[in-house]
């Protein structure tokens, strides 16, 4: 699954270790997430959607 | 969910990783009283009953403590607990078998011990954090 997580987190110029920070998780979890290797639970990526004023779709996308 | 408990989630992390640490250290220093005491301390049964039973206790509060543990980690964290204790439940059942029939058929010239047993699952559980940690880093 693709997502936008790293391109997000840029535009607002925070470290991984802040967004891990926001959604409650460790820092390993966002670089795993953002690389790819792991996706997230549905609780977890709607805490990411409301954290940036999105819906889910906005950020990760199906690799289909 | 993962949110129980005040604070964020390292502190929590730390705080039911040193309570974990201490439940630990208590059940292994109750274990070596109860095996070293009635060799070096005592001959009375029922002050080896008595320590039995307080290493059960500090063992029940060990089991407790992880589950505290493990509630508290993210969901990353938890699948990497996961595929390790996978690993050493395999490990203690596959190995833990092969040992005993080894044993029982004569295999081995001594007697199966369970602390090899502990050890194997032990190195199982490690070697599964370790490949976990490192697959999603």
């Amino acid at each position: 699954m693709k997502n936008r997580l790293k391109v997000l987190r840029a535009e607002r110029e925070w470290t991984q270790a802040r967004l891990a920070e926001e959604l409650d998780v460790s820092r390993q979890t966002i670089n795993a997430i953002e690389k790819g290797k792991f996706d997230p639970s549905l609780p977890l990526a709607f805490r990411a959607a409301r954290l940036f004023g999105l819906t889910i779709e906005q950020i990760f996308q199906d690799e289909v | 969910m993962n949110q129980t408990g005040s604070g964020g989630m390292h502190d929590r992390l730390r705080r039911n990783t040193l309570k974990l640490m201490g439940w630990t250290v208590a059940w292994v220093v109750t274990l070596a009283i109860a095996t070293f005491g009635p060799v070096f301390l005592w001959e009375s049964k029922a002050l080896t009953s008595g320590a039995l039973l307080v290493n059960l206790a500090a063992g029940v509060g060990m089991i407790a403590a992880n589950k505290d543990h493990l509630m508290v980690l993210d969901e990353l964290q938890r699948k990497i607990q996961l595929e390790a204790m996978a690993l050493a439940l395999g490990v203690a059942l596959v190995a833990g078998l092969a040992y005993s029939t080894a044993d029982a058929t004569n295999l081995i010239p001594f007697d199966a011990e369970i602390g090899f047993l502990v050890f194997l699952v032990c190195a199982a559980y490690g070697i599964g954090i370790f490949l976990g940690h490192r697959r999603y880093q």
